[in-house]
Protein backbone atom coordinates (compact mmCIF):
# COMPACT_ATOMS: atom_id res chain seq x y z
CA UNK A 1 0.00 0.00 0.00
CA UNK A 2 1.59 3.47 -0.85
CA UNK A 3 1.50 6.09 1.61
CA UNK A 4 0.32 9.23 0.40
CA UNK A 5 0.26 12.75 1.48
CA UNK A 6 -1.38 16.20 1.46
CA UNK A 7 2.03 17.71 0.84
CA UNK A 8 5.01 15.85 0.59
CA UNK A 9 8.22 17.24 0.86
CA UNK A 10 11.73 15.98 -0.36
CA UNK A 11 14.36 17.48 1.33
CA UNK A 12 14.88 17.91 4.95
CA UNK A 13 16.76 20.70 5.19
CA UNK A 14 16.52 24.34 5.98
CA UNK A 15 13.96 24.63 3.04
CA UNK A 16 12.13 20.99 4.02
CA UNK A 17 11.96 21.70 7.76
CA UNK A 18 10.55 25.64 6.93
CA UNK A 19 7.77 24.25 4.64
CA UNK A 20 5.91 22.37 7.02
CA UNK A 21 6.60 24.57 10.19
CA UNK A 22 4.94 27.49 7.61
CA UNK A 23 2.04 24.83 6.34
CA UNK A 24 1.12 24.39 10.11
CA UNK A 25 1.57 28.28 11.30
CA UNK A 26 -1.03 28.65 8.47
CA UNK A 27 -3.51 26.35 9.72
CA UNK A 28 -2.88 23.91 7.09
CA UNK A 29 -4.70 20.53 8.34
CA UNK A 30 -3.59 18.19 5.85
CA UNK A 31 -1.26 15.27 6.20
CA UNK A 32 2.30 16.39 5.52
CA UNK A 33 5.58 14.00 5.01
CA UNK A 34 9.14 15.39 4.74
CA UNK A 35 12.02 13.00 3.39
CA UNK A 36 15.10 13.58 4.27
CA UNK A 37 17.86 11.42 2.24
CA UNK A 38 20.18 12.31 5.97
CA UNK A 39 19.41 10.10 8.64
CA UNK A 40 19.27 13.24 11.02
CA UNK A 41 16.12 15.19 11.27
CA UNK A 42 16.19 18.84 9.63
CA UNK A 43 18.95 20.74 11.25
CA UNK A 44 21.11 24.41 10.64
CA UNK A 45 23.52 24.12 8.08
CA UNK A 46 25.76 26.82 8.37
CA UNK A 47 27.00 25.71 12.09
CA UNK A 48 28.64 23.08 9.97
CA UNK A 49 32.05 25.02 9.16
CA UNK A 50 31.37 27.04 12.05
CA UNK A 51 30.08 26.60 16.14
CA UNK A 52 29.44 22.82 15.40
CA UNK A 53 33.23 22.05 13.09
CA UNK A 54 34.40 23.95 16.63
CA UNK A 55 33.12 21.89 19.22
CA UNK A 56 30.90 24.70 20.38
CA UNK A 57 27.72 23.25 20.00
CA UNK A 58 26.66 20.12 20.29
CA UNK A 59 24.45 18.56 17.65
CA UNK A 60 21.10 18.86 19.47
CA UNK A 61 21.57 22.41 19.62
CA UNK A 62 22.08 22.77 15.68
CA UNK A 63 18.82 20.99 15.34
CA UNK A 64 16.14 23.02 13.64
CA UNK A 65 13.47 21.62 16.23
CA UNK A 66 13.41 19.06 18.15
CA UNK A 67 11.64 15.74 17.62
CA UNK A 68 9.04 16.00 19.77
CA UNK A 69 7.84 19.32 17.80
CA UNK A 70 7.44 17.75 14.46
CA UNK A 71 5.62 14.28 16.34
CA UNK A 72 3.42 17.45 17.82
CA UNK A 73 2.58 19.17 14.41
CA UNK A 74 1.91 16.22 12.70
CA UNK A 75 4.47 16.35 10.37
CA UNK A 76 5.50 13.08 9.73
CA UNK A 77 9.90 12.83 9.08
CA UNK A 78 10.47 10.35 6.73
CA UNK A 79 14.53 10.11 7.15
CA UNK A 80 16.83 8.40 5.42
CA UNK A 81 15.49 7.85 2.02
CA UNK A 82 16.51 9.28 -1.30
CA UNK A 83 13.84 10.09 -3.75
CA UNK A 84 15.06 8.82 -7.50
CA UNK A 85 12.26 8.94 -9.24
CA UNK A 86 8.77 11.23 -9.34
CA UNK A 87 5.86 10.30 -11.05
CA UNK A 88 4.14 13.48 -11.83
CA UNK A 89 1.25 11.93 -13.55
CA UNK A 90 0.69 9.27 -10.64
CA UNK A 91 1.41 11.78 -8.00
CA UNK A 92 3.96 9.59 -6.32
CA UNK A 93 7.80 9.41 -5.99
CA UNK A 94 10.37 6.53 -5.52
CA UNK A 95 12.89 6.30 -3.03
CA UNK A 96 16.38 4.58 -3.54
CA UNK A 97 15.32 2.21 -0.44
CA UNK A 98 12.24 0.81 -2.62
CA UNK A 99 9.46 2.11 -1.21
CA UNK A 100 6.82 4.63 -3.25
CA UNK A 101 5.12 7.60 -1.84
CA UNK A 102 1.84 9.28 -3.56
CA UNK A 103 1.00 13.60 -2.75
CA UNK A 104 -1.25 15.68 -3.44
CA UNK A 105 0.97 18.33 -3.79
CA UNK A 106 5.09 17.95 -3.85
CA UNK A 107 8.26 20.50 -2.53
CA UNK A 108 11.16 20.20 -3.99
CA UNK A 109 13.52 21.29 -1.56
CA UNK A 110 16.54 18.94 -1.68
CA UNK A 111 19.12 21.85 -2.41
CA UNK A 112 22.38 19.88 -3.66
CA UNK A 113 25.50 17.90 -3.28
CA UNK A 114 28.67 18.97 -3.11
CA UNK A 115 30.87 19.32 -6.36
CA UNK A 116 33.74 16.85 -6.35
CA UNK A 117 37.16 16.98 -7.73
CA UNK A 118 36.73 15.61 -10.92
CA UNK A 119 40.81 15.28 -10.95
CA UNK A 120 42.25 11.27 -10.03
CA UNK A 121 42.53 11.00 -6.14
CA UNK A 122 39.47 12.95 -6.21
CA UNK A 123 37.49 10.36 -4.29
CA UNK A 124 40.55 9.49 -1.88
CA UNK A 125 39.71 8.93 1.57
CA UNK A 126 40.88 12.03 3.42
CA UNK A 127 39.30 13.86 0.96
CA UNK A 128 35.85 16.11 2.62
CA UNK A 129 32.97 18.18 1.51
CA UNK A 130 31.21 20.24 4.12
CA UNK A 131 27.69 19.35 3.51
CA UNK A 132 25.87 17.69 5.80
CA UNK A 133 26.90 16.41 9.22
CA UNK A 134 28.30 13.14 8.10
CA UNK A 135 30.69 15.33 6.61
CA UNK A 136 31.55 17.14 9.41
CA UNK A 137 31.33 14.18 11.60
CA UNK A 138 34.06 12.29 9.18
CA UNK A 139 36.46 15.00 9.60
CA UNK A 140 36.08 15.90 13.02
CA UNK A 141 37.04 11.85 13.40
CA UNK A 142 39.92 12.01 11.39
CA UNK A 143 41.44 15.18 12.74
CA UNK A 144 40.38 13.38 16.32
CA UNK A 145 42.62 10.50 14.96
CA UNK A 146 45.76 12.43 14.59
CA UNK A 147 45.23 13.61 10.46
CA UNK A 148 45.55 17.25 9.86
CA UNK A 149 48.89 17.24 10.70
CA UNK A 150 48.33 19.33 7.13
CA UNK A 151 45.60 20.71 5.89
CA UNK A 152 44.23 21.60 1.96
CA UNK A 153 41.25 22.95 1.60
CA UNK A 154 40.20 23.61 -2.45
CA UNK A 155 38.13 26.56 -2.80
CA UNK A 156 38.20 30.14 -1.22
CA UNK A 157 34.61 30.65 -1.20
CA UNK A 158 32.53 31.02 2.31
CA UNK A 159 32.42 27.45 3.45
CA UNK A 160 35.99 27.03 2.78
CA UNK A 161 37.26 30.38 4.54
CA UNK A 162 35.64 29.36 7.13
CA UNK A 163 36.36 25.91 7.82
CA UNK A 164 40.34 26.85 7.02
CA UNK A 165 39.33 29.96 9.66
CA UNK A 166 38.60 27.01 12.32
CA UNK A 167 41.17 24.50 11.45
CA UNK A 168 43.82 27.61 11.62
CA UNK A 169 42.47 28.68 15.31
CA UNK A 170 43.48 25.42 16.44
CA UNK A 171 47.19 25.75 15.56
CA UNK A 172 46.80 23.72 12.45
CA UNK A 173 49.09 23.78 9.39
CA UNK A 174 45.94 25.26 6.64
CA UNK A 175 46.65 25.89 2.97
CA UNK A 176 43.52 27.84 0.78
CA UNK A 177 43.67 26.96 -3.26
CA UNK A 178 41.94 29.18 -5.04
CA UNK A 179 41.43 29.01 -8.65
CA UNK A 180 40.77 32.86 -9.37
CA UNK A 181 42.65 35.77 -8.56
CA UNK A 182 41.39 36.18 -5.92
CA UNK A 183 39.05 34.71 -2.43
CA UNK A 184 35.14 35.18 -2.12
CA UNK A 185 35.58 36.16 -6.46
CA UNK A 186 31.62 34.56 -7.19
CA UNK A 187 30.53 36.75 -4.46
CA UNK A 188 31.95 39.25 -3.44
CA UNK A 189 34.02 42.52 -4.43
CA UNK A 190 38.03 43.39 -4.38
CA UNK A 191 38.09 45.16 -1.33
CA UNK A 192 36.55 42.35 0.48
CA UNK A 193 38.63 39.76 -1.19
CA UNK A 194 41.57 41.27 -0.15
CA UNK A 195 40.46 41.57 3.72
CA UNK A 196 39.92 38.05 4.45
CA UNK A 197 42.72 36.97 2.26
CA UNK A 198 44.79 39.16 4.62
CA UNK A 199 42.98 38.30 7.56
CA UNK A 200 43.48 34.55 6.45
CA UNK A 201 47.51 35.17 5.94
CA UNK A 202 47.57 36.76 9.73
CA UNK A 203 46.50 33.97 11.01
CA UNK A 204 49.03 31.69 9.10
CA UNK A 205 46.80 30.13 6.57
CA UNK A 206 48.58 29.47 2.82
CA UNK A 207 46.22 31.45 0.81
CA UNK A 208 47.17 30.31 -3.18
CA UNK A 209 45.56 32.63 -5.82
CA UNK A 210 44.86 31.83 -9.16
CA UNK A 211 46.46 27.84 -8.76
CA UNK A 212 44.59 24.82 -10.59
CA UNK A 213 44.87 21.66 -8.89
CA UNK A 214 45.80 18.65 -11.31
CA UNK A 215 45.53 15.64 -9.47
CA UNK A 216 45.41 14.36 -5.55
CA UNK A 217 48.39 12.17 -4.96
CA UNK A 218 47.57 8.97 -3.07
CA UNK A 219 48.98 5.96 -0.92
CA UNK A 220 46.83 3.11 -0.39
CA UNK A 221 44.05 4.93 -1.09
CA UNK A 222 44.58 8.22 1.57
CA UNK A 223 45.25 11.04 0.09
CA UNK A 224 48.51 12.20 0.30
CA UNK A 225 49.36 15.23 -1.34
CA UNK A 226 47.86 17.88 -4.26
CA UNK A 227 49.85 18.43 -6.90
CA UNK A 228 49.09 22.15 -8.74
CA UNK A 229 49.10 22.79 -12.31
CA UNK A 230 52.39 24.08 -11.71
CA UNK A 231 53.79 20.87 -10.88
CA UNK A 232 54.22 21.91 -7.07
CA UNK A 233 53.37 19.32 -4.63
CA UNK A 234 51.64 19.89 -1.36
CA UNK A 235 51.84 17.71 0.67
CA UNK A 236 48.27 16.87 2.90
CA UNK A 237 46.48 14.57 4.89
CA UNK A 238 43.16 16.05 4.97
CA UNK A 239 41.91 17.77 1.80
CA UNK A 240 38.40 20.03 2.24
CA UNK A 241 36.77 20.21 -1.02
CA UNK A 242 34.77 23.68 -1.22
CA UNK A 243 33.78 24.47 -4.69
CA UNK A 244 29.78 24.76 -4.54
CA UNK A 245 27.09 22.26 -4.81
CA UNK A 246 25.00 20.68 -8.06
CA UNK A 247 21.56 20.92 -7.43
CA UNK A 248 20.59 17.64 -7.25
CA UNK A 249 17.20 18.07 -9.35
CA UNK A 250 17.42 15.04 -12.04
CA UNK A 251 14.46 12.94 -10.98
CA UNK A 252 12.33 16.66 -11.43
CA UNK A 253 14.12 17.01 -14.83
CA UNK A 254 13.60 13.16 -15.83
CA UNK A 255 9.84 13.53 -14.98
CA UNK A 256 9.79 16.14 -17.16
CA UNK A 257 10.16 19.54 -15.15
CA UNK A 258 11.51 22.72 -16.91
CA UNK A 259 15.36 23.33 -15.59
CA UNK A 260 18.47 22.79 -16.27
CA UNK A 261 20.99 24.36 -13.61
CA UNK A 262 18.02 23.42 -11.38
CA UNK A 263 14.59 23.30 -11.62
CA UNK A 264 12.82 26.18 -13.08
CA UNK A 265 9.84 27.81 -10.73
CA UNK A 266 7.79 30.80 -11.08
CA UNK A 267 6.78 33.63 -8.86
CA UNK A 268 5.16 31.26 -6.38
CA UNK A 269 7.77 28.48 -6.50
CA UNK A 270 5.42 26.57 -8.83
CA UNK A 271 7.64 24.15 -11.35
CA UNK A 272 6.23 23.57 -14.88
CA UNK A 273 5.26 20.23 -13.50
CA UNK A 274 1.22 19.92 -12.29
CA UNK A 275 1.14 20.32 -8.42
CA UNK A 276 4.86 20.73 -7.85
CA UNK A 277 6.75 23.38 -6.05
CA UNK A 278 10.45 23.83 -5.78
CA UNK A 279 12.45 25.88 -2.87
CA UNK A 280 15.94 26.87 -1.91
CA UNK A 281 19.06 25.90 -3.52
CA UNK A 282 17.96 23.97 -6.17
CA UNK A 283 15.63 26.72 -7.04
CA UNK A 284 15.95 28.76 -10.22
CA UNK A 285 13.92 31.89 -9.85
CA UNK A 286 13.61 35.49 -11.70
CA UNK A 287 14.95 37.51 -8.71
CA UNK A 288 14.19 41.30 -8.38
CA UNK A 289 17.37 42.02 -7.02
CA UNK A 290 19.60 40.95 -9.75
CA UNK A 291 17.65 42.45 -12.16
CA UNK A 292 14.96 39.71 -13.16
CA UNK A 293 17.92 37.23 -13.88
CA UNK A 294 17.61 33.94 -13.19
CA UNK A 295 19.45 32.30 -10.44
CA UNK A 296 19.67 30.00 -8.16
CA UNK A 297 20.69 31.33 -4.73
CA UNK A 298 22.00 29.09 -2.22
CA UNK A 299 21.48 30.33 1.36
CA UNK A 300 19.72 30.16 4.37
CA UNK A 301 17.51 33.24 3.85
CA UNK A 302 16.31 31.66 0.09
CA UNK A 303 15.43 28.54 1.60
CA UNK A 304 13.10 29.92 3.97
CA UNK A 305 11.46 32.55 2.82
CA UNK A 306 11.01 30.47 -0.32
CA UNK A 307 9.42 27.99 2.02
CA UNK A 308 7.15 30.32 3.36
CA UNK A 309 6.12 31.48 -0.61
CA UNK A 310 5.62 28.08 -1.40
CA UNK A 311 3.64 27.50 1.88
CA UNK A 312 0.94 30.44 1.16
CA UNK A 313 0.94 29.53 -2.52
CA UNK A 314 -0.37 26.10 -0.97
CA UNK A 315 -2.75 27.40 1.56
CA UNK A 316 -4.51 29.39 -0.98
CA UNK A 317 -3.22 32.98 -0.25
CA UNK A 318 -0.22 32.89 -2.87
CA UNK A 319 1.50 36.33 -2.64
CA UNK A 320 4.95 36.28 -5.43
CA UNK A 321 8.54 35.89 -3.74
CA UNK A 322 10.50 39.25 -3.32
CA UNK A 323 12.93 38.66 -0.31
CA UNK A 324 15.49 40.72 0.12
CA UNK A 325 18.64 38.42 -0.07
CA UNK A 326 20.83 38.54 3.10
CA UNK A 327 23.78 36.22 4.73
CA UNK A 328 26.01 35.71 7.06
CA UNK A 329 29.65 34.77 7.44
CA UNK A 330 31.75 34.59 10.66
CA UNK A 331 35.47 34.24 10.33
CA UNK A 332 37.66 35.16 13.16
CA UNK A 333 35.75 38.19 15.03
CA UNK A 334 35.27 38.95 11.66
CA UNK A 335 31.07 39.51 11.22
CA UNK A 336 30.32 39.80 7.87
CA UNK A 337 26.63 40.31 7.26
CA UNK A 338 25.07 40.83 3.35
CA UNK A 339 22.50 42.58 2.00
CA UNK A 340 21.55 42.68 -1.52
CA UNK A 341 23.10 41.01 -4.58
CA UNK A 342 26.29 42.60 -5.56
CA UNK A 343 26.42 40.34 -9.10
CA UNK A 344 26.34 42.97 -11.74
CA UNK A 345 27.53 46.13 -9.88
CA UNK A 346 29.73 48.69 -11.88
CA UNK A 347 30.85 50.82 -9.22
CA UNK A 348 31.84 49.77 -5.07
CA UNK A 349 31.90 52.42 -2.69
CA UNK A 350 34.12 51.33 0.14
CA UNK A 351 32.71 53.07 3.95
CA UNK A 352 34.72 53.02 6.86
CA UNK A 353 38.40 51.99 7.10
CA UNK A 354 39.35 48.52 6.33
CA UNK A 355 42.44 49.01 8.31
CA UNK A 356 39.75 49.23 11.23
CA UNK A 357 38.35 46.19 11.11
CA UNK A 358 34.59 47.81 10.70
CA UNK A 359 33.42 48.63 7.42
CA UNK A 360 31.33 48.49 4.68
CA UNK A 361 31.33 47.61 0.87
CA UNK A 362 28.76 49.34 -0.91
CA UNK A 363 27.37 47.58 -4.58
CA UNK A 364 25.97 50.19 -7.38
CA UNK A 365 24.79 49.40 -10.51
CA UNK A 366 24.18 52.68 -12.59
CA UNK A 367 23.88 55.02 -9.88
CA UNK A 368 21.75 52.83 -7.20
CA UNK A 369 22.64 50.73 -4.25
CA UNK A 370 22.29 46.66 -5.34
CA UNK A 371 24.05 45.36 -2.01
CA UNK A 372 25.96 45.99 1.18
CA UNK A 373 29.00 43.67 2.78
CA UNK A 374 29.10 44.76 6.29
CA UNK A 375 31.97 43.67 8.39
CA UNK A 376 31.89 44.40 11.61
CA UNK A 377 29.11 47.04 11.24
CA UNK A 378 26.02 46.14 12.00
CA UNK A 379 24.11 49.46 12.00
CA UNK A 380 25.11 50.10 8.27
CA UNK A 381 23.88 45.68 7.23
CA UNK A 382 20.42 47.18 9.38
CA UNK A 383 20.53 50.57 7.55
CA UNK A 384 21.80 49.50 4.54
CA UNK A 385 18.79 47.24 3.47
CA UNK A 386 16.24 50.12 3.15
CA UNK A 387 18.52 51.64 0.45
CA UNK A 388 18.33 47.96 -1.35
CA UNK A 389 15.11 47.84 -1.17
CA UNK A 390 14.26 51.12 -3.06
CA UNK A 391 17.24 50.70 -5.25
CA UNK A 392 18.22 54.27 -3.59
CA UNK A 393 20.60 56.62 -5.61
CA UNK A 394 23.05 57.87 -3.33
CA UNK A 395 26.77 59.73 -4.53
CA UNK A 396 29.86 58.38 -3.62
CA UNK A 397 30.79 60.90 -1.32
CA UNK A 398 27.86 60.48 0.89
CA UNK A 399 28.24 56.92 1.28
CA UNK A 400 31.83 57.32 2.19
CA UNK A 401 30.89 59.95 5.02
CA UNK A 402 30.55 57.45 8.14
CA UNK A 403 29.31 60.52 9.65
CA UNK A 404 25.97 60.17 8.13
CA UNK A 405 23.88 57.30 9.33
CA UNK A 406 23.07 55.07 5.92
CA UNK A 407 18.98 55.86 7.55
CA UNK A 408 19.69 59.45 7.29
CA UNK A 409 20.74 59.02 3.28
CA UNK A 410 17.80 56.37 3.04
CA UNK A 411 15.14 58.96 3.41
CA UNK A 412 17.19 61.79 1.81
CA UNK A 413 17.14 59.75 -1.39
CA UNK A 414 13.22 58.28 -0.85
CA UNK B 1 13.41 22.52 37.78
CA UNK B 2 13.23 26.22 36.04
CA UNK B 3 10.83 27.84 33.99
CA UNK B 4 10.28 30.50 31.34
CA UNK B 5 6.48 31.86 30.42
CA UNK B 6 6.31 32.35 26.94
CA UNK B 7 3.68 34.08 25.74
CA UNK B 8 2.91 34.08 22.21
CA UNK B 9 1.29 36.07 19.54
CA UNK B 10 -2.15 34.94 20.35
CA UNK B 11 -1.86 35.70 23.83
CA UNK B 12 -1.60 31.79 25.15
CA UNK B 13 0.86 31.38 27.52
CA UNK B 14 2.70 28.80 27.90
CA UNK B 15 5.27 27.53 30.80
CA UNK B 16 8.68 25.95 29.18
CA UNK B 17 10.85 23.83 31.58
CA UNK B 18 14.52 26.08 31.25
CA UNK B 19 17.21 24.40 31.27
CA UNK B 20 20.54 26.52 32.49
CA UNK B 21 23.24 26.96 29.77
CA UNK B 22 20.93 27.02 26.60
CA UNK B 23 19.78 30.62 25.48
CA UNK B 24 16.09 31.78 25.57
CA UNK B 25 15.87 31.11 22.13
CA UNK B 26 16.41 27.81 22.04
CA UNK B 27 14.42 27.22 24.98
CA UNK B 28 11.33 28.85 23.00
CA UNK B 29 11.99 27.24 19.43
CA UNK B 30 12.73 23.78 21.25
CA UNK B 31 8.62 23.93 22.94
CA UNK B 32 6.56 23.63 20.51
CA UNK B 33 5.63 26.92 18.70
CA UNK B 34 6.85 27.83 15.69
CA UNK B 35 6.45 31.28 16.04
CA UNK B 36 10.00 32.43 16.57
CA UNK B 37 12.12 31.72 13.52
CA UNK B 38 15.99 31.95 14.48
CA UNK B 39 16.67 32.00 10.89
CA UNK B 40 20.97 32.43 11.92
CA UNK B 41 20.72 29.39 14.57
CA UNK B 42 21.51 31.83 17.12
CA UNK B 43 24.61 34.24 16.44
CA UNK B 44 23.26 37.71 15.91
CA UNK B 45 22.99 38.34 12.76
CA UNK B 46 19.22 38.44 12.15
CA UNK B 47 16.37 39.74 14.00
CA UNK B 48 14.34 36.36 14.00
CA UNK B 49 14.06 35.87 17.66
CA UNK B 50 12.42 39.19 18.92
CA UNK B 51 11.30 38.97 22.03
CA UNK B 52 9.56 41.77 24.63
CA UNK B 53 11.49 40.74 28.25
CA UNK B 54 9.12 41.47 31.41
CA UNK B 55 10.29 44.50 32.91
CA UNK B 56 10.76 43.08 36.31
CA UNK B 57 13.43 40.99 35.22
CA UNK B 58 15.28 43.29 33.14
CA UNK B 59 18.34 44.30 36.04
CA UNK B 60 19.17 39.96 35.81
CA UNK B 61 19.55 39.78 32.06
CA UNK B 62 22.70 40.46 30.76
CA UNK B 63 23.01 43.80 28.93
CA UNK B 64 22.87 44.53 25.25
CA UNK B 65 25.65 44.54 23.12
CA UNK B 66 25.86 47.05 20.31
CA UNK B 67 25.57 44.36 17.39
CA UNK B 68 21.74 43.66 19.19
CA UNK B 69 20.84 47.01 19.46
CA UNK B 70 21.78 47.66 16.13
CA UNK B 71 19.86 44.89 14.55
CA UNK B 72 16.80 45.31 16.81
CA UNK B 73 16.46 48.48 14.95
CA UNK B 74 15.48 46.72 12.09
CA UNK B 75 12.66 45.89 13.57
CA UNK B 76 9.13 48.08 13.47
CA UNK B 77 8.02 46.49 16.76
CA UNK B 78 11.15 47.21 18.92
CA UNK B 79 10.02 48.53 21.97
CA UNK B 80 11.78 49.59 25.32
CA UNK B 81 11.72 45.89 26.71
CA UNK B 82 12.50 44.31 23.19
CA UNK B 83 15.36 41.87 23.32
CA UNK B 84 16.67 39.41 21.06
CA UNK B 85 16.34 35.89 22.85
CA UNK B 86 19.51 34.15 21.17
CA UNK B 87 21.56 36.82 23.49
CA UNK B 88 19.86 35.83 26.54
CA UNK B 89 21.90 33.01 28.01
CA UNK B 90 18.70 30.81 30.78
CA UNK B 91 20.15 31.03 34.37
CA UNK B 92 18.77 29.75 37.42
CA UNK B 93 18.44 33.33 38.40
CA UNK B 94 15.68 34.01 35.30
CA UNK B 95 13.41 31.26 36.97
CA UNK B 96 9.78 32.20 36.15
CA UNK B 97 11.27 34.76 33.39
CA UNK B 98 8.52 35.96 31.41
CA UNK B 99 9.07 37.22 27.77
CA UNK B 100 6.55 37.94 24.85
CA UNK B 101 7.17 37.00 21.56
CA UNK B 102 7.15 40.12 19.30
CA UNK B 103 4.97 40.42 16.30
CA UNK B 104 5.97 39.84 12.66
CA UNK B 105 7.40 42.10 10.74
Amino acid sequence: MTTTFDVLIVGAGHGGAQAALALRQLHFAGSIGVIGDEPELPYERPPLSKEYFSGEKSFERILIRPATFWSEKQVQMLTGRRVVAVNAVAHTVRTAEGETFGYGQLVWATGGQPRRLACSGGDAVGVHGVRTRADADAMLRALAGGTGQRIVVVGGGYIGLEAAAVLAQQGRQVTVLEAQERVLARVAGEALSRVYEAEHRAHGVDVRLGVQVESLLTQDGRVKGVQLRDGEVLLADLVIVGIGIVPAVEPLLAAGAAGGNGVQVDATCRTSLPDVYAIGDCALHANGFAEGATIRLESVQNANDMATTAARALTGQPQPYHAVPWFWSNQYDLKLQTVGLSTGHDAVVVRGDLATRSFSVVYLRQGRVIALDCVNAVKDYVQGRALVLAGARVPAEALQDTTRPLKELAAAAA
Amino acid sequence: MSQLIVTLRDGATTHVPAEAGRSVMELIRDSGSGELLAICGGCCSCATCHVYVDPAFAALVPPMSDDENDLLDSSDQRRETSRLACQIPFSPALDGLRVTIAPED
